[in-house]
């Protein structure tokens, strides 16, 4: 095992704009990257070219030392030792379960006790051991997935691909595959990849997250780091539920903004339509609104929406400028409410 | 470095190029022969000898009169089947689109001998039940009607299809809607129904219109015996008179069929233009028309159709192979089974005719299976011009009339293959090769729908397991698509079995396949023998058709022709 190296990693499937354009990025060994980004923007060519399904345009790939893929040549997807779960599994319905897991060291010429061996761990790992003999058709879409899991795991691949594996399953059923997929990274210790356009999936599973747009690479960092401190609007609006406003730019150079900081460039916002302005994220759990800001105080905005959410209403508010903030709140307001806000912080984008 | 390779594609390198080089041979070489010796014919001025002939005039003609009057036909017998057996609540809807399609299998030389049995002052089955004409009237079908009747009723299947995979679209929603705008029934069929399945119809007329064209079973037995000769007849007697002109004349002959068809394409063409009715919303239009008291018309309608088409012929054929010697009234006494003793054990001529069809039919249908995977694989894969323009080069071989395809075969392999010295002319070969040119379409088409359905994940989840192509094709893909590589073996099988048109060209003595002696036999007078033949030829037909609707259950949808 080694690390995987992205090197300005180019993709044009002809169409006149390329898929993907100067993708550069390092996974170190053991880690689990997350690939994150809105349907469209490469992600999932990102993967196959990492899998070998397709051929860079541009750049390189590199696992340590090796050399997978640059422009020129390609080493075949059957010689990169990886392993992948397919958005439809891709399971083979003429085999059964034990023989779908067992495949890849068939293949690799391993019979006999040792394979029985090592199928029976790898399903026993995702609590399938008896369904063996069963076929796919006759498993519930969970259990489908586990076998795709217990596929991976039967050989020790360098780097596990995943590709959305998680897009067809209820709720539920997600949070219990989330927790196999970190059970399984602990265990088998490969460098894995994820592709997901659903960042609550992305912060639950990875070690760094790296946020995709229009075949860019934007940002990568760990889920707290890209949570606390996102580059540019795109990640910023990705990445949780926080709202984008235009303010004027604040005092200093500190992104990190607190609430002496914020009461002057809202209140200005209002007043002045010009100048030099920024983007300033707010995400809804810094807002407070309440009885306890006295009037005159804080900002001022109208309830444009309410949403019952179980544990709390999610409000979206209109400022005196028509910007528009979320917040919380634990009890009930109506639309059309007045309420005056503060804000505990805010980060300069 | 070792392994690596050019690109991310799946296919070895040197796939694409084997299926382009297949291609080139079976489809490109001999129709660039046949121009070329069209061409030739051209600068010797060969051509306006033929175009000065009489007879040539006479028989484009024929060709032409019969060919039209036989789509009519065609289309109205189709039309009425499909609307029936697709939008209505008939009964027995799978059977009757199973008995209804079973013409369009059966050899039409046998067709014709059937409806020869079966009607005219010689027929044993008419005669036995005491209502034939008189001795000396005259046959009936042996003439410019009778070609054109029998053409409608092999066809007829040919229409039906094209327009039920129409009507199978159709939205039902549309129907929906139209009916609560407050349309009666018939309303709902004149301005929803009729307008959104003439595409279908269109293209159900012109397959059968090209079809016409090319068939030389049905004139062979009926027009040769009138002196009404149609182009592929024509061509057939130029071949048993052969003089040093010949090539060149067929060339010609070939080349108006081909023009014929073409135009008669073209003219499809034109008249799908701006008609191209994309299906939007759900479709399905399962039982839109209730017959209600119409049943009781329809119904009995259909199955005295089916019975003219099908069965009144098929006793005709079953009578003609029990009368003991020819002439001879066929009662429960004079019943015997001499005919079919003859052909199986006694007559060496049609056994060697029944091992020829076999092999060669199951040698085609089993090394075109093989072909076809690779191609199909291929073709699937790649998704550029290159690989449409040779998706479409195997199809014409197959839209074109057979005939065209036997005198191009012959034009091509009449002199030695240079350098290796080896001549196929009168071999057996030469029918194999025309076989696989001819039906490459037949076997490609249900290979390459399974392969559409087939997730390409799937054979992506292998290459990550570490398996080769090989690999993948022996264990991943092979059994995947194994229902329709039966399928399209079968098919293939059962088209080559019953081929007359290019084994009539191509065979010489110890090549004739079972087609030919039917022909040869009903020719040389045995009546008797080539009805039986007959009989156990279309018994083939019905079994073999029988596989087929087994299988249909594990089949990609279009794959078992009558099956929705």
């Amino acid at each position: 095992m080694a690390r995987l190296i992205l090197n300005q990693l180019g993709k044009d499937f002809g169409s006149g704009r390329a898929a993907v354009s100067g993708f550069s990025l390092e996974v170190r060994e053991g880690g689990f990257l997350a690939l994150l980004g809105p349907s469209g923007c490469g992600k999932t060519t990102v993967l196959r070219m990492i899998a070998g399904f397709e051929t860079p345009s541009d750049g390189s790939i590199h696992l340590g030392e090796r050399l997978l893929a640059d422009a020129a040549q390609s080493l075949p997807p059957e010689k990169r030792n990886m392993a992948m779960v397919f958005q439809s599994y891709a399971l083979w319905p003429h085999m059964s379960v034990a023989d779908n897991v067992g495949y890849p060291l068939k293949v690799r010429g391993i019979s006999g006790e040792v394979y029985r061996a090592k199928v029976r761990d790898a399903l026993g790992t995702v609590r399938l051991a008896d369904y063996a003999e069963r076929r796919p058709a006759d498993l519930s879409g969970g259990q489908r997935q586990r076998v795709a899991l217990a596929r991976c795991l039967v050989t020790s691949p360098d780097v596990v691909l995943l590709d959305e594996p998680l897009a067809n399953l209820d709720r539920h059923l997600k949070q219990e595959m989330e927790e196999t997929f970190r059970e399984f990274h602990e265990r088998s210790g490969a460098t894995m990849i994820y592709v997901t356009h659903d960042q609550s999936e992305a912060m639950a599973l990875a070690t760094d997250i790296a946020v995709m747009s229009e075949g860019r690479l934007l940002q990568v960092a760990p889920p707290a780091e890209i949570y606390a401190r996102p580059e540019g609007r795109v990640v910023g609006g990705l990445i949780g539920r926080g709202a984008i406003v235009t303010l004027p730019r604040p005092f200093g150079d500190g992104r990190a903004l607190d609430w002496p900081a914020l009461e002057p460039i809202f209140a200005a916002a209002a007043g002045a339509a010009s100048g030099d302005r920024v983007d300033v994220l707010v995400r809804p759990e810094d807002v407070v609104s309440g009885e306890n800001i006295a009037a005159g105080e804080g900002i001022a905005a109208t309830v444009e929406s309410v949403l019952f959410e179980g544990e709390r209403y999610a409000l979206k508010l209109a400022l005196a400028d028509s910007q528009v903030l979320r917040a919380y709140t634990r009890f009930p307001v109506r639309t059309g409410d007045s309420l005056r806000l503060s804000v505990r912080a805010a980060w300069r984008l | 470095m070792h392994g690596y390779i050019k690109t991310g594609n799946s296919q070895p390198a040197w796939l694409f190029p084997f299926v382009v080089i297949v291609v080139l041979i079976l489809s490109v070489l001999p129709l660039a022969r046949l121009a070329m010796v069209g061409i030739a014919a051209f600068a010797d001025g060969g051509v306006m000898t033929v175009l000065g002939e009489a007879s040539l005039w006479s028989t484009t003609y024929y060709t032409v009169v019969t060919a039209i009057l036989g789509t009519v036909i065609s289309l109205v017998i189709g039309c009425l089947f499909a609307f029936l057996l697709t939008l209505t609540d008939i009964r027995a809807k799978g059977l009757l689109s199973f008995f209804f399609v079973l013409p369009m299998m059966i050899p039409p030389q046998v067709t014709a001998l059937a409806w020869v049995q079966m009607s005219g002052p010689s027929s044993p089955l008419l005669k036995a039940l005491h209502i034939a004409p008189p001795l000396g009237s005259p046959q009936p079908l042996y003439s410019v009607g009778g070609i054109a009747l029998l053409y409608g009723v092999q066809h007829a299947p040919l229409v039906y299809l094209a327009l039920r995979a129409g009507l199978m679209t159709l939205p039902r929603d549309g129907v929906e809607a139209a009916r609560l705008s407050g349309a009666s029934s018939l309303r709902v069929f004149r301005d929803i129904i009729l307008p959104l399945s003439l595409p279908g119809i269109i293209a159900g007329a012109a397959i059968s219109f090209v079809s016409c064209t090319g068939n030389f079973g049905i004139p062979a037995i009926l027009g040769i015996p009138a002196s009404i000769f149609t182009l592929p007849t024509l061509i057939f007697t130029k071949f048993s008179a052969f003089t040093s002109r010949t090539f060149g004349d067929v060339a010609v002959l070939s080349a108006i069929i081909a023009v014929i068809s073409v135009v008669g394409l073209m003219i499809q063409d034109r008249a799908l233009r701006g008609r191209d009715y994309r299906v939007i919303g759900l479709s399905g239009a399962s039982a839109a028309f209730e017959l209600g008291i119409w049943r009781f018309a329809f119904t009995p309608l259909v199955w005295v159709i089916l019975f003219f088409m099908l069965a009144a012929p098929f006793f005709a054929l079953l009578a003609g192979a029990l009368v003991p010697a020819y002439g001879v009234p066929l009662t429960f006494k004079t019943m015997s089974l001499h005919a079919f003793e003859e052909i199986l054990f006694r007559q060496a001529v049609t056994r060697t005719a029944f091992i020829n069809s076999l092999s060669l039919a199951g040698a085609t249908a089993l090394c075109l299976l093989v072909v076809t995977v690779l191609a199909a694989y291929a073709l699937t894969r790649r998704k550029d011009v290159v690989s449409r323009i040779v998706s479409s080069l195997i199809e014409i071989p197959y839209s074109l009339p057979g005939i065209v395809m036997a005198v191009s075969f012959i034009l091509v392999f009449a002199a030695p293959i240079p350098i290796l010295h080896v001549s196929l002319y009168g071999t057996i070969w030469i029918i194999l090769i025309a076989y696989f040119s001819s039906f490459f379409a037949v076997s490609l088409k249900p290979v390459v729908s399974a392969f559409h359905q087939l997730d390409p994940a799937l054979e992506e989840a292998a290459r990550l397991s570490g398996a080769g192509f090989f690999r993948r094709l022996a264990d991943i893909i092979v059994p995947l698509i194994a229902p329709a590589a039966g399928a399209s073996v079968i098919l293939v099988f059962l088209i080559a079995c019953n081929e007359l048109t290019i084994s009539a060209l191509l065979w010489s003595a110890g090549t004739q396949t079972l087609g030919v002696a039917i022909y040869n036999l009903d020719d040389s007078g045995s009546s008797d023998l080539a009805s039986a033949l007959s009989v156990l030829v279309v018994l083939m037909v019905v079994v073999l058709m029988l596989l087929l609707e087994l299988l249909a259950k594990r089949l990609p949808k279009g794959v078992v022709p009558w099956r929705g």
